[in-house]
């Protein structure tokens, strides 16, 4: 009798079944929060009544998404809750949620003084003044500044070979590739040129905004997504994806755009892949052929990150990874490890973060891995801090497995 | 409980409870009988439209006028129950080539005006902005001080104010007679119908206020009245689609008034005529569906593709002109018969049609009625003093009635506990009059057993819940069949997987 009846109004999709309850990793330790039920679908019928609904504990959600992907109605609960917290949220980001979220500036400003920067940030009297006055927790192990950042590596070393190769793609680095791990990019760039295909930055690349989000700094968020979205638009426009390297910019960038910010991307949003999807389909189709080192060995643990599993695409590494001779892979228990990005940095979440990856750290010391594989940089400063256990991204572990000499050469027949 | 009183009340509407509060308020011993729970006749089936009266003003002024009266009051008195949404009365292209355009909008801001009722015409895009989600075709809007109203809060706080001063609610218990003597009516006789025990209770005056199934009680008088039983049926839509109670500006048709009230969004209605034995089962068809869907549609699109969460119907009471029982010239303004002049039947009134906007008014005149009979000079208070709130809403998060029973409408333990209490409550439909529980998107299939298990328990029969959730849940599927498509189906699919051991008897 409705000729559509799939309202817009996404919350109506709702059978109110809970499923997303068991899923949700801060009920577990936080019974005052609402959850995902009560706070997404259900708080957002009430909240359209009457905006006093809106309950102030919804900052504490991860934005991991389990509660999604658990969802047998197909619900956006977690994008729910986010546009809530952006509609009638009313704390206003403190100084800590704008240097938190605004990792662009920061990476900018710290890294010409990385050393400086790295060793203050270490020092116990700093973290006490960060912990005193800013609210982020002592105990909290900062990811390190690089001195050299990724992008000016690129220009400098690597910009000049790559209109060398036929096929090209573009890369959305990251905050954390630039500022912080530079070295994933140059993997990245290695297995691509080894793979017969050329680097590109975009024409201009902001950050994705997701820290932004968490802090409630919607607005911004915006903005850099403006700024992104049409980069990669221009990028396709000559006929390049945008491969990337971190589950959750791209999660951010294909989903959270439309889903939170209100942005459509439908035009660019099948341009943003992540590299090992892209590794691994090329592969699958013939078009890129794979040379390992002999005698590599490794005993690693997968862990799953949520964005990842947002995405449904951890069986692209997991299969990628498992085609390398010599690789014993060990899934973990797909858990959310509790940090979510800048929240477990803040000293209020900082105990319940702990307490949300318990289970994961001592799934990990029960496997006793020599590393742990994963595609997202916060769950390795989280994995790392509290397991002492190397956290790699599948990227690196390929550009360390492969024969990148041999690999050239098969593919630049 | 006594069994002699100044008056005695048969129904448990809003006509009736209002009447039992202001003979409470003017000093008489009140007994008010209800066949079953208080609000669940058309009470509690219809809009929960606070008329600001513009929709009767072009052709019943008189009804207008006292709609503008009855809403300021209701404003004032029950704060707690109304919510001022603002109207909005919009004119579509099509209204225009059926001769209701702009020119009839100016007639109907003039009527208004008359009739004392504020009407501002307004911009289309203007209206646009105070409602997004009105039909952007509209080419006139004027907007008008309607709200909305909670019938089952009103009801239960004019019940409860009644009690607290001193009036007995006696609820589940059937009139199956009057006591006559002579001429005069002297009391009823009832059938309670929980323990099947009958009872007598005696009065000085007896006020018929039992809405269309007052007509039977007249009856018993050994008079007649000429009741026509129209039906209108009603959609639910399961949230909020709009802000602002929005109208045609035309001659009141099917399906032209939507109206938002607590988490929901109503459309109606319709009006069919129906035989006296369809009251107490009513059905909504799939043409009124589709007929309400496609009026809904005009004034607000969203609506075409809004999950809707139930279907259900009212009967009005409507009375013939006694001077024209065929009925052609009914009447939908307020009826106060006293017998002693119409029927020679002495110490017997009945009050009737009416609406749900004007009950106060209809409950003063039946209420002056019973004091002229009793010779009472009490004047009437019911304009100025408040209604008490009727359920306890602040409890503690974390506390045992803090716990969340209904999660879609924010129903805690304390206020099912704090309505067991204040009320007679029977079944989970009694307490869903009074709290909302499983009022939402699940219609109770999340919270039934968690709301069955406390009812039960306060009933001192905790074995008794399975029974009460079955019997909830039934009445939920009724009202979910009409409109049983889409995410409402997969809802019923859900329901009936969730409760399949030991289903309601419509589930089977």
């Amino acid at each position: 009798m409705q000729k559509r009846n799939i309202s817009p109004n996404n919350f109506e999709q709702c059978v109110k079944c809970a499923i997303c309850t068991d899923f949700c990793p801060v009920l577990k330790v936080l019974p005052s929060y609402p959850g995902p039920k009560h706070g997404g679908p259900d708080g957002e019928r009430l909240r359209l009544k009457n905006a006093l609904f809106f309950d102030s504990n919804l900052k504490y959600c991860l934005n991991c998404k389990r509660c999604e992907v658990a969802c047998p109605s197909g619900v956006r609960i977690a994008d729910i809750i986010h546009s809530a917290r952006d509609r009638y949220g009313e704390d206003r980001p403190s100084l800590r949620d704008w240097m938190l979220a605004n990792t662009d500036t920061m990476g900018t400003l710290a890294s010409p003084f990385a050393p400086v920067v790295n060793g203050a940030l270490g020092l116990g009297v700093t973290k006490s003044v960060l912990d005193g006055v800013m609210k982020i927790d002592h105990r909290r192990t900062f990811p390190k500044y690089a001195g050299r950042k990724f992008t000016t590596w690129f220009r400098r070393e690597a910009e000049a070979a790559q209109a060398g190769y036929k096929k090209q793609v573009s890369y959305f680095h990251g905050c954390y590739v630039n500022y912080n791990y530079p070295q994933l990019g140059k993997d990245f760039v290695r297995v691509m040129n080894a793979l017969g295909y050329g680097v590109r930055l975009l024409d201009k690349e902001k950050c994705c905004g997701v820290a932004m989000m968490s802090g409630g700094m919607f607005d911004a968020a915006r903005r850099n997504a403006a700024v992104n979205l049409a980069s990669v638009g221009a990028a396709a426009s000559e006929g390049r994806l945008t491969l990337t390297t971190s589950s959750t910019c791209t999660l951010t960038m294909r989903e959270e755009y439309p889903g939170v910010l209100g942005i459509d991307n439908e035009a660019v949003r099948d341009d943003i892949v992540l590299a090992v999807r892209f590794i691994f389909e090329a592969v699958e189709r013939g078009e890129v052929q794979l040379a390992f080192k002999e005698g590599f060995r490794a005993r690693a643990a997968y862990h799953v990150p949520c964005h990842m599993e947002k995405l449904g695409w951890s069986l692209f590494t997991r299969a990628l990874m498992e085609r390398i001779p010599g690789m014993e892979l060990v899934p973990l228990e797909s858990i959310c490890c509790g940090i979510a990005g800048t929240y477990g940095f803040k000293k209020e979440n900082y105990e319940r973060s702990q307490r949300i990856g318990q289970p994961l750290f001592d799934n990990i010391a029960q496997v006793r891995p020599d590393f742990v594989v994963c595609e997202c940089e916060t769950c390795k400063w989280q994995i790392e801090m509290s397991t002492g256990v190397e956290v790699r991204n599948p990227i690196s572990v390929l550009a360390e497995a492969l024969d990148l000499e041999a690999t050239a050469a098969l593919n630049h027949q | 409980m006594n069994n002699e009183y100044d008056v005695i009340i048969i129904g448990g509407g809003i006509t009736g409870a209002g009447t039992a509060r202001d003979c409470a308020l003017r000093g008489l011993r009140v007994l008010l009988v209800e066949r079953g729970d208080i609000a669940d006749g058309a009470t509690g089936r219809n809009h929960g439209l606070l008329h600001s009266g513009a929709r009767y003003a072009v052709k019943d002024g008189e009804s207008a006028r006292e709609c503008i009266a009855e809403n300021r009051i209701l404003r004032r008195i029950a704060p707690h129950c109304v919510e001022d949404t603002q109207g909005l009365f919009i004119t579509l292209p099509e209204d225009e080539e059926a001769g209701y355009g702009l020119d009839y909008q100016q007639r109907f801001i003039q009527a208004c005006r008359d009739a004392g009722i504020s009407a501002e015409a307004m911009d289309p895009r203007e209206a646009v902005r105070l409602e997004p989600s009105v039909n952007p075709r509209l080419i006139g809007a004027v907007k008008v001080p309607d709200g909305s109203v909670d019938p089952f809060k009103l009801c239960a706080a004019n019940i409860l104010d009644a009690r607290l001063h001193g009036a007995d609610i006696l609820t589940y218990a059937e009139v199956q007679s009057l006591i006559l003597e002579g001429s005069a009516v002297r009391g009823i006789r009832v059938r309670k119908r929980r323990s099947g025990e009958t009872a007598e209770y005696r009065a000085r005056v007896t006020v018929n206020a039992a809405g269309i199934w007052g007509q039977a009680i007249v009856r018993m008088a050994g008079a007649q009245i000429s009741m026509f039983p129209a039906k209108g049926a009603l959609l639910v839509f399961a949230h909020r689609v709009n802000h602002v109670v929005i109208n045609r500006c035309r001659k009141s048709a099917d399906g032209d008034i939507l109206v938002p009230g607590d988490t929901v969004t109503v459309i109606g209605t319709t009006s069919t005529k129906i035989p006296f034995e369809d009251c107490d089962d009513l059905n909504v068809t799939p043409d009124e569906v589709a007929l309400l869907l496609r009026e809904g549609s005009q004034l607000c699109p969203t609506l075409a593709s809004t999950r809707i969460l139930r279907a259900y119907a009212g009967v009005r009471p409507l009375v013939a002109a006694d001077n024209d029982p065929s009925g052609r010239n009914i009447s939908r303004g307020i009826v106060c018969l006293d017998h002693a002049t119409r029927d020679g039947i002495e110490s017997f009134v009945t009050i009737t049609g009416g609406k749900l906007m004007t009950y106060r008014l209809m409950a003063q005149m039946a209420t002056d009625a019973v004091c002229d009979k009793l010779g009472v000079s009490e004047p009437c208070t019911t304009h100025t003093a408040l209604l008490p709130p009727t359920v306890d809403n602040a409890f503690t998060a974390g506390t045992p009635d803090g716990e969340l029973v209904c999660e879609c409408e924010n129903v805690t333990m304390g206020q099912i506990r704090s309505a067991i209490r204040n009320f007679d409550i029977h079944s989970l439909a009694d307490l869903r009059r009074r709290t909302r529980v499983g009022m939402g998107t699940c219609q109770g299939t999340y919270c039934v057993r968690k709301a069955a298990a406390a009812l039960a328990e306060a009933q001192g029969s905790p074995a008794d819940a399975r029974p009460l959730a079955e019997e909830y849940l039934g009445e939920r599927w009724k009202g979910m069949m009409p409109v049983g498509w889409g995410d409402t189906l997969r809802e019923m699919e859900f329901m009936q997987r969730v409760f399949k051991a030991g289903a309601p008897s419509t589930f089977k």
